[in-house]
């Protein structure tokens, strides 16, 4: 726990008060299982018109955090979701704020046309010809079943579903868990293309943190039920440097306390935090980390 | 706008109940369907049985498949109208009994799977995910257990009853007996309008069992059914135990009767129907007497139907609750 504290080298900045505008401001945001603390004390704010990803390992928090924001679970501390509180105001909440939670959460009984009647019914933000437009670009048909789908197949239509929607946040858990690697590129894609903009924010939680790196402004790293790191992707390019050093630079490299380092083809790949960029370059080739490099360094020992 | 805001959670709970409605449809319509085509086939087997016995062995035998043919013919025909009227509404009656005993079944599994089948395979992230209110949620659950379901219920038996009118009838004129008495009895036509006065007080009624399913259904992580039924069973066996020491306890016949039958039994249609004199012996068409407009009266009267209520509300209310704030997906 402490090793996990030291880690914990990158401020959140815990006492700030809600920017205005932002569309989740959290402090103190505490949720307890039990003796276990599945969110302890986060301190986090999402501003609206990003795209943040929520990157952390198993049993971290992340599923817990997101259940708050979407008032599926009671949990203490302060946490105000586009000025809603997620425990009170669940329902004018859901007015304004989408989410997939997994892949294939769609009633298997339902069929595509009562799914779109249901959600035109009883949804004020929901448009119908929208969602037709992104279903005629599947091969589903109005009274194919859930149960007769394939998990592809079902996610496009919770996505079409979910785009006709003018909701202001988007919250997606795993939303491509287990789908194949066209239909994970076409989801992204479409997200992107048809989705988004300025107005809307999108949450999203994913292990396949390679593949969403590109489209996402803002990065969110929580472990053990804190979130450890919170920027934006210009300022991780700024802030961290991972520098290519050869054997004979090694000890000059580790005075200047990488986060991390490790071996490739006889050189040493540090990753350092905030090392001004005129220092690095006199070790080595200087380039950006991947976001799938720095989770690693800064997730190191979480199962230990 | 309060206008504007109720009329929306209206409309809201007439698509909650749409939406139920399309998930349980087997239960609600085709099983009472099935069951009503069932007794019709069986009395169109037995009209054939029997035409082929009277040829092969002569007049004297008699038919007794589904409907009570025999009765209906001899009455049809030496046109006894007090007993005719008593065939038919033996056959309404048949259609009614057989159609409760499928609803019961029918709604007690559908409020035990209604806030639970949803959990286990977590399509109720999707429908939590819409703009909508647990208690609607809820509450067209219940909606649809106790009305919608009875009152297609009500409406296949009259169906049924029909069909099988017209299947008597096409069989009297074969046999060159005019049908038409058949259709100018009100009786049986009176004694379904009762059926369906009776769909609101047995709603009330079965609120205790409503809201005990239902709080099993939204609490539990597996075997609802297990949990309902044997709750308040070890509960009656740990009461009469609690007699045997000779400790204070409740009446064994009080409990079975008003605790435990309450919350897993109301749900039989009628089951609020007082035993009348000769104690509850249902001897049918002759004691079609006790589904009349006083017992229903009375049955409003009752404390038991009120305080049944009471609880109900309050089950269903712990349901919400549960509905709101179980997490475990």
């Amino acid at each position: 726990m402490s090793a996990a504290s030291d880690n914990a080298v990158y401020d959140v900045d815990a006492n700030a008060p809600a920017t205005p505008g932002a569309v989740i401001h959290a402090a103190g945001l505490t949720k307890r299982y039990g003796n276990t603390a599945a969110l302890d004390r986060a301190d986090f704010e999402v501003s609206a018109g990003r795209i943040v990803g929520l990157i952390g390992p198993n049993g971290a928090g992340k599923t817990t955090a997101l259940k708050a924001i979407l008032g599926l679970t009671d949990f203490e501390g302060e946490l105000s979701v586009l000025g809603l509180d997620p425990r009170k105001q669940r329902p004018a909440l859901m007015r304004q704020v989408c989410f997939i939670a997994d892949v294939a959460t769609l009633p298997r009984w339902i069929t595509v046309s009562e799914a779109v009647d249901f959600v035109a019914g009883v949804h004020p933000r929901f448009d119908r010809a929208r969602c037709q437009r992104f279903l005629a670009r599947t091969k589903l048909q109005p009274r194919q079943k859930v149960r007769q789908m394939s998990k592809g197949m079902i996610v496009q239509l919770h996505l079409a579903i979910v785009m006709a929607i003018d909701a202001r946040l988007l919250v997606l858990d795993e939303p491509t868990l287990g789908l194949d690697i066209l239909y994970r590129k076409q989801f992204y894609q479409s997200l992107l293309e048809d989705y988004f903009d300025e107005n809307k924010t999108i949450l999203v939680t994913t292990h396949q943190v390679e593949e969403i790196e590109h489209i996402l402004t803002d990065l969110m790293f929580i472990r053990d039920g804190k979130v450890v790191l919170s920027t934006d992707m210009d300022a991780l390019g700024e802030r961290f440097a991972e520098v290519l050093v050869n054997a004979d630079r090694a000890e000059a490299a580790r005075a200047l306390k990488p986060l991390d380092e490790r071996q490739v083809f006889g050189k040493g790949i540090f990753l350092f935090d905030g090392v001004p960029r005129a220092q690095l370059e006199q070790l080595g080739e200087v380039r950006r980390p991947s976001v799938a490099d720095l989770f690693v360094a800064t997730m190191k020992g979480t199962y230990a | 706008m309060t206008t504007l805001r109720t009329s929306s959670a209206l409309s809201n709970f007439g698509w909650l109940v749409k939406r139920e409605w399309w998930e349980s449809r087997r239960g609600f319509l085709w099983a009472q369907f099935w069951v009503a085509a069932a007794i019709l086939i069986f009395t169109v087997l037995g009209i054939i049985a029997g035409e082929v016995m009277k040829a092969r062995v002569g007049d004297s035998v008699d038919v007794n498949m589904g409907v009570n043919l025999t009765q209906i013919l001899r009455e049809a025909t030496t046109h006894d109208t007090v007993q005719l009227v008593k065939a038919l509404d033996a056959t309404m009656l048949l259609f009614a009994f057989i159609g409760a005993t499928v609803l019961f079944f029918v709604v007690f599994f559908y409020l035990l799977g209604a806030l639970y089948d949803d959990r286990k395979d977590r399509s109720v992230l999707f429908w939590k995910s819409l703009p909508l209110s647990d208690t609607g949620t809820v509450l067209s659950k219940v909606a649809a257990g106790i009305v919608i379901a009875p009152l297609i219920a009500v409406g296949i038996t009259l169906a049924g009853y029909l069909a099988a009118q017209v299947v008597i009838s096409l069989w009297l004129l074969i046999h060159a007996v005019n049908p038409l008495p058949l259709w100018t009895q009100a009786e049986p036509y009176g004694l379904w309008l009762r059926l369906l006065a009776m769909v609101p007080i047995s709603a009330l009624w079965a609120l205790p069992t409503v809201g005990w399913l239902l709080v099993w259904s939204a609490a539990v992580r597996s075997k609802p059914f297990l949990w309902a039924v044997l709750v308040p069973i070890i509960a009656g066996v740990l009461n009469f135990w609690i007699g045997l020491l000779g400790v204070p306890h409740i009446r064994a016949e009080f409990y079975w009767g008003n605790i435990a039958g309450r919350l897993l039994l109301s749900l039989i249609p009628g089951s609020w129907i007082e035993p009348n004199s000769q104690g509850f012996h249902f001897r049918g068409a002759s004691d079609l007497a006790i589904i009349d407009w006083p017992a229903m009266g009375h049955a409003l009267m009752m404390p038991q139907m009120w305080i049944g209520v009471i609880v109900g509300a309050v089950l269903i209310a712990a349901a919400i609750w549960f509905r709101r704030w179980r997490d475990e997906t």
